[in-house]
């Protein structure tokens, strides 16, 4: 038991088990080199950020990654399968949720479980607990337009929580959801990783929020996109939710992520 | 409308219209125009009568056909458009030309192809409210949410299951106002059929009244047909509010 806790507190890379392994990926839109040669291990069971100003390529890599998008060249493998198209070993959460606005909160989670083939009444009962765990009950026959903005996200997130994939791909989840909503999102995001047992790749433009969730961050810098420096916090992730954002480390990561960020910002 | 702050019921001001008519009717400045009071009565003569119900039946048959055949065909071709670029550059130069096209000048075209009587009136019909319905099926799935169709691929959705669990759906509001329009269009279609081919329908009864200098008879028979059309179309709208409820929200 305390040798795997310490695993936790300090993790050693190397030691570490990749779930989702990105390999001399380059991808081309036409002209535009979104992608040059990026490389990148994700440890199992742990949430990994990547983190870049707009337009360096994140959703990009992400949507490579979930088999919606073909690279230029490279590939991806997932537990040690290689990437040809969507899988249920990967469920993704959208920016701008992709819910169906003619579909209520019930249908919605269990769309991925209903493309499955899984019978309605055992899909309804999934999806049911899901929507509990996401804080939504009440909310099963509620229609998308009736739901604030947080509240949607939780029907997105849900929904990619119901199919129990491995690895669960969030593209900027909170970016469309007010201050306090968001905050509150982060923390049940950590309890998420800490709980499900589930390989994390989180999108985000927000330095902060990615120190705050994160096990690994991996910074992009853009045109064409590379991955600059991969930063582990070790120190405060087991501090508690609370204590997080004064602690020191935190601090000094936001800092020295910033002093690499500034000179791309215009 | 308010006149001198009484709130009168809508359509009031066809009393207005109505009494003109009956002044200008009694007057009698032209036999083209009896008065109103008179084709009213005419009206409820005519509705009872064998040759205006066969008329209506005719005309009923024809409209339900060609409405049924531009929906069944229209809708599919529409997606089909709007999701193959090859099939799009392919067909919809036609779909704009016959949009627009003055269709009433293909009418003895398609007399020669399909014969004089029913069939052609019902690809008139058809003829009439296809293109709007093909452009409007088209335009829905073209708007669709990008995100929305890569939600649904990668939840593994099979193409048969994306068409009709998401690019079905989320065209539906656009599908039913090409609908709507279409069956606006389809009404014309179906009166215009049957005045050129004048042995069908209302076509038969027009000719027979306007023969016999009957203006009476065909004041009330345009009444009627007036009232039908409005009264489909308002109806269409009134499901296509209901339905199509959350069409503003997405
Ligand atoms: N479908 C596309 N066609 C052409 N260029 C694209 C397309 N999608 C993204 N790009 C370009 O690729 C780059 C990376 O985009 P993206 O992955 O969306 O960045 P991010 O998510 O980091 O903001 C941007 O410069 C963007 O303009
Ligand atoms: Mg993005």
């Amino acid at each position: 038991m305390s040798q795997i806790e310490k695993l936790i507190m300090q993790p050693d890379p190397a030691a570490l088990e990749s779930a989702v392994s990105v390999r001399h990926i380059s991808k081309n839109y036409g002209p535009v080199e979104a992608l040059r040669d990026l490389s990148l291990e994700f440890p199992r069971g742990q949430l990994t950020s990547l983190l870049g100003p707009s337009g360096c390529g994140k959703t990009t890599l992400l949507k490579i990654i979930a088999g919606l998008l073909e690279p230029t060249s490279g590939e991806i493998e997932v537990n040690g399968r290689k990437v040809t198209g969507p899988g249920p070993d990967r469920a993704f959460v959208f920016q701008d949720f992709a819910l169906m606005p003619w579909a209520n909160v019930i249908r919605n989670v269990g769309f991925g479980l209903e493309m499955r083939g899984v019978p309605t009444s055992e899909r309804e009962a999934i999806a049911e607990r899901y929507i509990r765990q996401v804080g939504l009950a009440g909310f099963e026959k509620s229609y998308p337009h009736e739901l604030s903005g947080g509240m949607r996200q939780r029907v997105g997130l849900a929904r990619a929580l119901a199919v129990d994939a491995e690895v669960l791909l969030m593209d900027e989840p909170f970016s469309a959801v007010d201050e306090q909503t968001r905050r509150k999102f982060q923390e049940d995001l950590l309890g998420l990783v800490q709980n499900e047992n589930k390989t994390f790749i989180f999108v985000t433009h927000s330095i902060e929020e990615a120190v705050y969730v994160s096990d690994q961050i991996a910074i992009l810098l853009p045109r064409p996109s590379r991955v600059h420096e991969i930063i582990r916090p070790s120190s405060f992730r087991n501090k508690g939710v609370d204590n997080i954002r004064r602690d020191p480390e935190y601090l000094d990561i936001v800092d020295q992520i910033w002093a690499s960020l500034r000179s791309y910002v215009e | 409308m308010i006149v001198y702050g009484y709130r009168l019921p809508g359509m009031s001001s066809l009393l207005l219209w109505g009494l003109l008519w009956e002044i200008v009717g009694r007057a009698g400045l032209t036999f083209f125009v009896p008065p109103l009071s008179e084709v009213v009565v005419t009206l409820f003569q005519v509705l009872g009568t064998a040759a205006f119900q066969k008329a209506l039946f005719e005309t009923a048959y024809a409209f339900v056909a060609g409405v049924a055949a531009a929906i069944l065909i229209g809708i599919p071709v529409g997606i089909l458009m709007g999701k193959s670029r090859l099939l799009d550059e392919l067909l919809l130069p036609w779909v704009n030309v016959f949009l627009s096209a003055p269709l009433t000048a293909l009418v003895p075209v398609l007399m020669v192809l399909f014969g004089f009587g029913m069939k052609a009136i019902i690809v008139t019909t058809t003829l009439f409210a296809i293109w709007i319905i093909i452009l409007n099926a088209r335009a829905g799935v073209r708007q669709i949410n990008k995100s929305l169709v890569e939600m649904a691929r990668s939840f593994g959705a099979s193409p048969l299951n994306a068409f009709f669990k998401i690019y079905f759906w989320a065209a539906l509001p656009e599908i039913l106002g090409g609908v709507r329009i279409g069956i606006i269009r389809a009404v014309k279609g179906v009166i215009i059929g049957q005045l050129l081919i004048s042995i069908v329908g209302f076509g038969a009864l027009f000719e027979l009244y306007s023969a016999n200098f009957l203006m009476a008879h065909f004041w009330a028979v345009l009444i009627v047909l007036f009232a039908l059309a409005f009264t489909i179309s308002e109806f269409l709208a009134y499901l296509e509010r209901r339905v199509s409820y959350y069409a503003a929200k997405r």
